[in-house]
């Protein structure tokens, strides 16, 4: 196929999910020429129409708008000196594809994590004797403050037109809200989602209980909503086809809702699909990006020169582009040098079904985002030193979907024959769950690296990923799973089954947990412990911009777009604000 | 019940309804989601795709048991709500299991948590595990798998999914174990009988009726907030059958 050279632009960013969105329009209207390159296909309000998403066998059971194994798989081992294998099929987490990327399919749970949580080192160096937690934890503080990131969290809610209630309004506590959340300058733009009955139950019993529940904060807007860039989202309708199905009443804060409408319009930004980058080009001195390789959909090689270039795929592959492109130095667990690949995290989740027989739960009528939380099994919320582990979770009842090939069973019931028909008759729709969505701190000897044995189909080395489960999480869990039980007790059901990791348990990639995958290219203020400055820059080549989870260095128990939209979003002011005046690091070193 | 009537007048209204738009053919006496199930092929006229004769005779006689029909409730059973030709059907399509990476090494024996680590495809799991099933019926029964009796054929499949007196390493496949193309059957066989009729199976929507799943209707604004009451209305499909 041929070589083309393409025209350079101002910035080229790669991957069009909510990351390479925001970036793409924060640059475009400062004036930039801003092309964006993505790996998968186009995805449009035709391929979204009603009834088509309504469909769970496309969308939950055969993925339709998710990457394959076959294009994008990693491998994966439980410690290093085993051989990794890879993802031939998802299991415990899937990444997305496509304009849009994983931020059209999400749930749309869009929730900050406390200000703790943005500065554990300092809270474990606070709260924890010295012997306490595992020898080889390696948490890092994120390298801003909360003055200087709430902005950012709150302009990002505005795009998405965040519908929850507000706990803590510039230091006040209000009722109804997560009293631990950090301090919010301005309220929640728009008010809770309705309610469904497992929510109304979980509440009171965690309430009796003395915990503080609060409604899932939300990006499936309860109110009709036009965002700054002047798009419009409409009012959920809570129709039940939402975790991993595009939104089918354009409800859903997502990169297509939020921000390509307005994006598409403007004269400077384009876009090109099925054009996967296999490579960012340095300079000589490798100080500098001249630009990115990818292929485009008729197979040729083509070269897009770019003074500034943004990364914006996946947290997997955008640490995985950078190992393939040499930008910063890999991650050596064994000296500890180099930073890429390091400080990789996942995260760990759980629960008790609980099945009531007089109870109708309708759970196919909900929004992706619809269920009760609470905050108070948080780090700092609770007596974590004294249990011995760091971490927490959000402790949750959540109403994701009612659709019947994932409805729960009781314990006992057979899974095939007349035993599995008659449960299915008896049973559908008679559940609730509560749930866990834990933390996961980092670790010497958890990280990513580029495999020796297993390829893509460019022949080029998929990523591996040396991970399992640490004494510490599996503690969490066990905590976890008391104060669930108490809960569930309370709830007083007619009978119920329980999911959570012994002790001793391995990392099982059959089971879905969440692709809330972190790390491995992490912000901070130190270049020899991680990859980018505060400004989600290369430290090494600072004209390479890395925005997304990769950045994280542990993971919190929030869910994880609302950072990723808030450190872009403050990137891209960086950028707008410094960088192009001045194009070099922006920090120090 | 007209479903009940003589062939005969089945067949009239067949041949007058095939030519219509589904949206057309809510007439007198006839929900749409009646004729739909009248304009779903009959099973056993069915002729498959991708399986062989034998092998068809296997999936029609493992699904029959895997979701009987009969019970308690009024579910159906997977052949009454033609699982088979849904399963037929996928297995038959070019993107079912092309999502699979499939280079190798393979490790068969890597454990269970690390997911799927077998060299075939989904198809080549079906027709290698419906020839060693048959291949043990026929030492064990003298009969291939479809020719054994309802109990017979439940404990060869407690087997098979129990990997517990049917080895397929001894039966000369070390790639594939006897639980994982189990499992396999089990899951497609839940999704043809779960899933929009539009794909092959769910013939009349009559598992979503039996369960009470109200299908594609996708908009519970005023429902949301009526908690604990039965929701009314019978399920709509993809193509616009309701019931």
């Amino acid at each position: 196929m041929a070589q083309i050279t393409k025209k350079e632009v101002d910035v080229v960013v790669c991957g069009l999910g909510w990351a390479g969105s925001l970036m793409s329009i924060e640059l475009a209207m400062a004036g930039l020429d801003v092309r964006a390159l993505e790996r998968g296909g186009e995805r449009d309000y035709p391929d979204f129409a009603y009834p088509k998403p309504a469909d769970e066998y496309a969308y939950n059971v055969r993925n339709k708008v998710f990457a394959t194994p076959k294009e994008v798989a990693v491998t994966v081992r439980y410690n290093s000196s085993q051989t990794a294998l890879p993802t031939r099929k998802w299991g415990a987490f899937a990444p997305g594809t496509g304009v849009g990327g994983a931020g059209m399919h999400w749930t749309a749970v869009l929730i900050r994590p406390t200000p703790t949580d943005l500065k554990l080192k300092t809270y474990v160096d606070e709260a924890y004797k010295p012997g306490i937690l595992q020898e080889d934890m390696r948490v890092m503080d994120f390298p801003f403050t909360w003055e200087e990131i709430e902005p950012y969290y709150y302009k990002f809610e505005l795009i998405c037109g965040q519908s929850g209630n507000t706990g803590n309004l510039r230091g006040q506590i209000l009722p109804g809200g997560d009293p631990f959340e950090g301090p919010r300058s301005e309220p929640y733009p728009l008010p809770a989602l309705e309610d469904t009955l497992n929510n109304v139950m979980f509440k009171e019993a965690a309430t009796k209980l003395g915990y503080h529940p609060f409604p899932n904060p939300s990006a499936c807007v309860s109110r009709a909503w036009k965002n700054p860039y002047g798009n419009q989202i409409a009012p959920c309708n809570y129709c039940g086809y939402c975790s991993k199905y595009p939104c089918l009443n354009y409800s859903k804060a997502s990169p297509q809702t939020a921000v390509m409408d307005a994006l598409k319009r403007m004269p400077n930004f384009s876009y090109e699909v099925h054009a996967e980058v296999v490579k960012v080009v340095l300079h000589d001195d490798q100080k500098t990006a001249k630009g990115v390789i990818y292929y485009d959909v008729d197979g040729n090689e083509v070269f897009q020169p770019a003074k500034i270039v943004v990364l914006s795929s996946f947290q997997l592959y955008n640490v995985r582009l950078m190992l393939l492109s040499g930008i910063g130095k890999p991650y050596n667990p064994i000296t500890e040098e180099g930073v890429v690949g390091r400080n990789y995290a996942f995260l760990s989740n759980g629960g008790a079904t609980l099945f009531f027989k007089d109870k109708n739960f309708n759970s196919y009528a909900t929004a992706g985002a619809t269920g009760q939380m609470f905050n108070d099994i948080s780090p700092g919320n609770f007596d974590g030193p004294g249990l011995g582990f760091l971490g927490g979770a959000k402790i949750h009842s959540s109403q994701a979907t009612g659709t019947p090939m994932a409805a729960a069973l009781p314990k006992g019931t057979p899974s095939w024959g007349m035993g599995y028909k008659e449960g299915l008759e008896e049973w559908y729709n008679h559940s609730m769950k509560i749930s866990i969505t834990t933390t996961c701190q980092s670790y010497r000897d958890i990280y990513l690296d580029l495999d020796p044995n297993y390829t893509d189909h460019r022949g080029q080395p998929l990523l591996r990923m040396t991970f399992n489960w640490k004494e510490n999480e599996l503690k969490l869990q066990q905590h976890l799973k008391g104060i669930v039980g108490n809960i569930a007790k309370e709830l007083n059901p007619d009978s119920m089954s329980m999911s959570f990791l012994p002790m001793g348990a391995d990392f099982d990639l059959t089971k879905y947990v969440s692709t809330h995958n972190v790390g491995g290219a992490v912000m901070g203020d130190n270049p020899k412990t991680s990859a980018l400055n505060k400004y989600l820059q290369s430290w090494d080549v600072h004209n390479v911009f890395v925005p997304g989870g990769n950045a994280f260095p542990q993971n919190f128990q929030a869910n994880p777009t609302d950072t990723i939209g808030a450190i872009t979003l403050m990137a891209a002011q960086a950028i707008k604000e410094h960088y192009l005046k001045n194009p070099g690091p922006l920090v120090q070193a | 019940m007209l479903l009940n009537k003589p062939t005969t007048r089945r067949k009239f209204l067949l041949g007058s309804l095939l030519a219509l738009p589904l949206s057309d053919l809510v007439f007198k006496g006839l929900t749409a989601a009646q004729a739909a199930e009248m304009a779903a092929p009959e099973l056993a006229d069915y002729k498959p795709i991708f399986f062989s004769a034998d092998e068809w005779q296997f999936i029609l006689a493992a699904t029959d048991r895997l979701i009987p029909a009969g019970g308690k409730g009024k579910a159906p059973g997977a052949l009454e709500t033609n699982v088979p030709i849904f399963i037929d059907q996928q297995l038959h399509s070019p993107e079912f299991g092309a999502e699979i990476y499939m280079q190798g090494p393979f490790n068969v024996h890597a454990p269970a948590t690390m997911g799927y680590q077998i060299p075939f495809t989904p198809q080549q799991m079906y027709q290698t595990g419906i020839k060693l099933v048959n291949q043990w019926t026929q030492s064990n029964f003298q009969k291939p798998f479809h020719e054994l009796s309802l109990e017979e054929k439940d404990a060869v499949l407690t087997k098979v999914n129990k990997n517990d007196g049917i080895d397929f390493a001894a039966l000369g496949e070390e790639n594939l174990k006897a639980s994982q193309f189990f499992g396999q059957l089990l899951s497609d066989t839940k999704h043809g009988y779960l899933a929009d009729p539009m794909y092959g199976g769910n013939k009349g929507m009559k598992a979503w009726i039996a369960i009470g799943f109200p299908g594609a209707r996708a908009s519970f604004t005023e429902w949301v907030k009526q908690h604990n009451v039965p929701y009314p209305l019978g399920p709509v499909s993809l193509l616009g059958e309701s019931a």
